[in-house]
């Protein structure tokens, strides 16, 4: 059996909501898996069922060779063996403790020397020192997700679990930090599970990504996949997106970025520390279409392309348009009638600058 | 002033509320972090001394240790005489009587911690003792400070159980509050104005204490 995290469990709570998922993914290479959905859906009940902190009513789990849970034969491993690195959304930190004493409370098994190592190790590795001394109320938001990350790798966890680890913070932060946590989970190269329910985090940090709806995953695969090729109109609706290619930064000129994406110009916001390998993320209801090709308008991006298919979505109409490159758009049924929109119709596609967004790629270097 | 009853009544509040943190803190975190459909019934037997007469809780406990009860017996034969109308007889009853004014603060401190940052400290590999001491505790410092004192006052002041079980023993089981009752009914009013004095200006200091250390703003870190 190879190597790998399996969850199948169920757990109800009362008769309102139910949980009821199947997940595989495997340990050996480490990988990060999103866990992707709405509030409410059931991510942080997956989470908390891995960490040991709720029991599921039905199923198994087990990581590896391990087994961490089976209703059947009534085992429920507690967090406390699992080794596992838990990153809740408030963070969690001690306020009775110091930034060091923090990151230490789990290293309770090494020898005091050991111990002062790992801790200004993993201090240095996180950029925190200076903070040594500082109790958690201190701290800048920002400064806090990254003590909280620290006490979660601290001990080496075999596995990270992250529950939306971003969205406590401002944007400008988040956006800042999204950067680090991505080159932190590449370079610590522990598999991890990260609960999101933000798309260009999803596209930033997963390998592999769970679509959940109502406590089930709707939709299993890449990120870029997902995004791009939603299974069906529930998983369209979750993940919103409905473009998401892989483009590469050319210039960046006040603050205005030109991509190029499968030989195509487009124009974007350029967005702090990201490039030049990207994401070019469009959704579909920020597309305008005109037919045949349109006059000057204030979007910045026009592009020339064929309606390729046409599918019913209730009251609106998915257009799926082939510009150089797959790009999807939504337009209400009597727009399709006023345009006549058909199969072959040349068509111009026009967004703004703003509409389209850059989300760095997993694989890029770093840049500072 | 009869100093021989003072001292009895402080050594015997001052025994109650240590092991009332002894027996305390295990029945608070149990009443606190338990999940347990009955757990109800258990806080509602703690909490009976509140509302209970002292002489009818003094009549079960004085039944209780009594020579015919089974501790009653064991005890006795293991240390060679009744516990009724002895100064540890007297302690047991102290610490069921004051058993709400030590658990009740303690529970409602370990209510006041996050049950997030308790699952933070399991995920990290720290057991639920470990937690409890590292975590728990030193968080809720001003509770069980609280219920220490506040299990000691209430001793200094107990009238009923101690004449019910204790007795009336000089140096032995008469306390403050027996004593001025004493000379009340001797008509020496001189004699129980000072000592009602004494005691009423020590549980004023006491819960002058309490209350300024529970203080939000002289909270010992920073609040946010």
């Amino acid at each position: 059996m190879a190597s790998e995290v399996i969850a199948e469990i169920a757990k109800t709570f009362g008769d309102r909501f139910t949980v009821d998922i199947r997940l595989h993914m495997p340990l050996d290479p480490p990988s990060v898996l999103i866990l992707f959905g709405p509030s409410g859906s059931g991510k942080t009940t997956i989470l908390r069922c891995l960490a040991g902190l709720e029991r599921p009513d039905h199923g198994v789990i087990r990581c590896g060779p391990e087994r961490w849970f089976d209703a059947a034969a009534g085992i429920q491993m507690p967090p406390q063996q699992r080794r596992l690195g838990y990153l809740s959304q408030d963070y969690a930190l001690f306020p009775t403790y110091s930034v060091e004493g923090n990151v230490a409370f789990g290293l309770g098994g090494l020898t005091t020397a050991e111990r002062a190592q790992r801790v200004a190790d993993i201090l240095a590795l996180l950029q925190l020192h200076g903070l040594e001394r500082r109790k958690p109320a201190q701290l800048s938001g920002g400064q806090q997700q990254r003590v909280a990350l620290a006490r979660a790798i601290a001990r080496r966890p075999r596995m990270l679990l992250l529950d939306e680890p971003l969205s406590a913070l401002d944007a400008p932060t988040r956006l800042r930090l999204q950067g680090g946590l991505r080159h932190l989970l590449k370079q610590l190269a522990i598999p991890s599970i990260v609960v999101t329910h933000d798309w260009a985090e999803a596209l930033a940090l997963g390998d592999q990504m769970a679509v959940i709806g109502a406590g089930r995953v709707l939709q299993m695969g890449t990120p870029q996949e997902v995004f791009n090729r939603p299974t069906n109109a529930d998983v369209a609706r979750i993940v919103g997106i409905e473009t998401a290619l892989e483009g590469r930064v050319r210039e960046s000129v006040e603050g205005l970025a030109t991509v190029e994406v499968a030989g195509v110009a487009l124009h974007a916001l350029a967005e702090d520390g990201v490039g030049p390998d990207v994401f070019v993320c469009i959704r579909a209801e920020d597309v305008v279409l005109a037919p045949g090709s349109a006059g000057t308008t204030s979007a910045r991006n026009q592009l020339q392309g064929r309606v390729v298919d046409i599918s019913s979505m209730g009251a609106l109409v998915k257009i799926g348009l082939d510009c150089g490159f797959p790009l999807s758009a939504v337009v209400t049924r009597s727009a399709v009638e006023d345009l006549h929109l058909s199969r072959g119709l040349p068509v111009t596609a026009s967004m703004k600058a703003g509409a389209v967004h850059l989300v760095p790629r997993r694989d890029a270097t770093p840049t500072a | 002033m009869n100093w021989i009853a003072i001292g009895v009544t402080f050594k015997l509040a001052a025994l109650t509320a240590m092991a009332l943190v002894v027996i305390g803190l295990p029945i608070a975190y149990w009443v606190s972090f338990l999940r347990w459909r009955w757990k109800f019934l258990i806080e509602s037997v703690v909490a009976l001394p509140l509302v209970l007469p002292p002489t009818v809780l003094g009549f079960y406990i004085l039944v209780a240790i009594g020579p015919h009860s089974p501790i009653g017996r064991l005890y006795t034969d293991l240390v060679g005489h009744p516990l009724p109308f002895t100064f540890e007889g007297l302690l047991i009853a102290s610490v069921l009587y004051s058993l709400p004014f030590a658990v009740q603060p303690f529970a409602a401190a370990f209510d006041q911690v996050d049950h997030r940052l308790i699952e933070a400290s399991w995920t990290l590999g720290v057991s639920r003792f470990g937690t409890f001491f590292r975590l728990i505790l030193p968080m809720s410092v001003a509770g069980v400070v609280t219920g220490f004192v506040l299990s000691f006052a209430h001793t200094l002041g107990e009238f009923g159980v101690v004449l019910m079980v204790g007795g009336n023993i000089e140096g032995v089981t008469r306390t403050v509050s027996i004593d001025i009752y004493d000379e009340v009914q001797a008509l020496n009013y001189a004699g129980a104005a000072k000592t009602a004095l004494f005691l009423l200006a020590v549980s004023y200091l006491i819960l002058l204490a309490v209350y300024a250390m529970n203080r939000k703003v002289w909270a010992v870190w920073p609040q946010k």
